[in-house]
């Protein structure tokens, strides 16, 4: 089975956010990245996929040089080989000129599955992977937690609301978008940190994957969200705040 | 160009919560844009349904019938809304953010040239759209500039439903919407939803919560808010990565994946509040939220704020309720 999993590097999750001098984007300098949430749970289902079935897993990232770290750690964990789709402006492009790219990238490799996280951490919108399939005329599930192969292409456990879930069947190749939770994430190890240096990454410049249209949905600005509720912050070292929430619970809240 | 249409999905033979929520988006954009606002219902027979979308404040209701929509599939529901929307030209289309809607919109919007904005908390003039970014630390303000329909889709509990109530029943106009589809254009085959095994905890009916997230750091350190929740008389609750860690149950998480609860006090411990557990915890009485980032998006729902680290609030705070249950 040859699966590629297209993978996003963003900033880390404690990562202190700024607004940058023209309010269209975060301030990048300083900032530490790291591997999308849930393409971790997707690069790890399709690393367990491997180890059942064998075949190959293939890495797929698009960004700027600093996306390499997180390729190698892909590689590290146990990925084959990489492609990396060197593109600085890529948030200049909207939902569908991200999917193209991938797509350029995806089609000659002709592969069994294409896995992807749910959705990034950063722009949030988990449309990549439904436009992806959408691009390549393959059928598509979405918040998959566990894939099962079979004789006729797959079965795939997808989350619904409020505790349910459902069962899927579809023919490969096919691309699922992986929600976290349904693996357990491994470590690389040091053999696997080792090896990663001599895997294959291939590098595509953006511009080789065809022409780039105009965005159709552009991001105006951003901003600090805005309070839709007043929060009383108590300050003070922690037994000072710890009695004050108890005295405000008790006689304003009156919830205690 | 033919005006708004807000798809509405049901729950239960009922239009869905959020979807009352779609159509109170639909008129707020209608007012700033000087549209009318119609609704479009999907299944093998839509006939109740729609009777009751006509009773909302809507120019059209059209009912899109087809066998093969029985059964939601991402493929049906993209070519039978596909067919109707080339047909009819929409200036926006309008969703609830639901798992259904996420899982096609995306791809419909693509093969009309179109992208999607989703998970969308407001509409303003322009019209431009805000939604979250960087799990809610920040707002995007989005606008549409292609030449095409303007798909969207909106946050539960962000558009409120009083404008949105049934007025008199009105005079929609209903009419139904035959899509061809073929039995080999649907790739997937789903089954019937299932529920995990029987769960034990009722969140739901707790009237005090702790709820732990990441800032926890480690299993091995949830005594120290089980301490808490036990001086409180409360239950453990806990955010999506503790339990995808396994270091608690999936039946505590709270969430749009897990249980929705309305306690009288909700305590959250080291949880940052991304949506995705907000939308699962916000109808709370009194939310006090503890965390050592003062960015974190939970101090935006909260009553109480404590910016600290847990490590030391918690502890201090047990021994407070306990003195003052004395």
């Amino acid at each position: 089975m040859k699966i590629i999993v297209a993978i996003k590097q963003v900033p880390e999750r404690d990562a202190q956010v700024r607004i940058d001098s023209a309010g269209k984007w975060i301030e990048e300098s300083g900032l530490q990245w790291a591997l999308n949430e849930s393409d971790a749970y997707a690069l790890e289902e399709a690393l367990q996929l491997k180890e059942k079935h064998g075949g190959e897993v293939v890495v797929l990232s698009a960004g700027p040089e600093r996306v390499s770290s997180t390729i190698r750690e892909a590689l590290a964990k146990g990925a084959d080989r990489a492609i990396h789709i060197d593109c600085a402006d890529l948030g200049k492009l909207d939902a569908l000129g991200v999917a193209r790219l991938l797509t350029a990238a995806v089609k000659p490799e002709n592969p069994d599955l294409v896995l992807t996280g749910l959705q990034s951490e950063d722009l949030g919108q988990g449309q990549t992977g439904v436009i992806l399939a959408e691009l390549l005329g393959l059928p598509h599930a979405s918040l998959i937690l566990h894939v099962e192969k079979t004789d006729a292409g797959l079965t795939v456990k997808r989350e619904l609301e409020e505790g349910w879930f459902q069962s899927i069947e579809l023919p490969t190749p096919a691309v699922l978008t992986i929600q976290s939770g349904g693996n357990k994430l491994r470590y690389a190890t040091l053999m696997g940190i080792k090896r990663a240096k001599t895997k294959e990454v291939r590098v595509v410049a953006a511009s080789e994957l065809g022409q780039q249209t105009a965005p159709v949905v552009v991001l105006e600005r951003i901003a600090l969200p805005t309070k839709h509720k007043s929060t009383q912050m108590l300050s003070g070292t922690a037994k000072e705040t710890a009695a004050a929430l108890v005295e405000k619970l008790k006689f304003e809240a009156r919830v205690l | 160009m033919s005006g708004i249409w807000v798809v509405v999905e049901e729950r239960e033979g009922r239009i869905s919560r959020i979807s009352c929520e779609a159509v109170a988006a639909g008129q707020k954009l209608a007012a700033l844009a000087g549209l009318t606002v119609n609704a479009v219902v999907l299944d093998a027979q839509t006939e109740a349904l729609a009777a009751e979308v006509a009773a909302k404040a809507l120019a059209k209701v059209i009912r899109i019938e087809h066998p093969l929509l029985a059964a939601y599939t991402a493929d049906g529901f993209t070519l039978a809304l596909q067919q109707f929307f080339a047909a009819e030209q929409p200036d926006f289309v309008i969703f609830p953010h639901s798992y259904q809607v996420r899982d096609y919109a995306p791809a419909l919007a693509a093969r009309l040239g179109q992208v999607h904005i989703g998970d969308v908390t407001d509409v303003a003039e322009g019209p431009v759209f805000t939604r979250q970014l960087m799990q809610g630390r920040l707002s995007g303000i989005y606008r549409h500039t292609g030449n095409g329909p303007c798909f969207v889709s909106v946050q539960a509990g962000a558009f409120r439903t009083a404008e949105s109530e049934a007025v008199e029943i009105s005079a929609a106009e209903v009419t139904v919407f035959k899509p061809t589809i073929e039995p080999a254009q649907i790739r997937t085959k789903p089954s019937e939803p299932f529920r995990a095994a029987a769960q034990t905890v009722d969140l739901g009916a707790a009237q005090r919560i702790v709820s732990v997230g990441r800032g926890i750091k480690d299993a091995g350190n949830l005594p120290l808010v089980q301490e808490l929740a036990t001086a409180l008389g409360a239950e453990l609750g806990a955010s999506r990565p503790i339990c995808d860690s396994g270091w608690l149950p999936t039946e505590r998480q709270i969430g749009s994946s897990g249980q929705t609860v309305s306690p009288k006090l909700y305590l959250a411990v080291g949880i940052s509040g991304a949506i995705q557990h907000l939308v699962g915890m916000k109808g709370s009485q009194c939310v006090v939220a503890i965390n050592k980032d003062p960015s974190a998006p939970i101090f935006e729902i909260a009553d109480y704020g404590i910016v600290g680290d847990l490590f030391e609030v918690v502890p201090a705070l047990t021994e407070a309720v306990k003195a003052a249950k004395q």
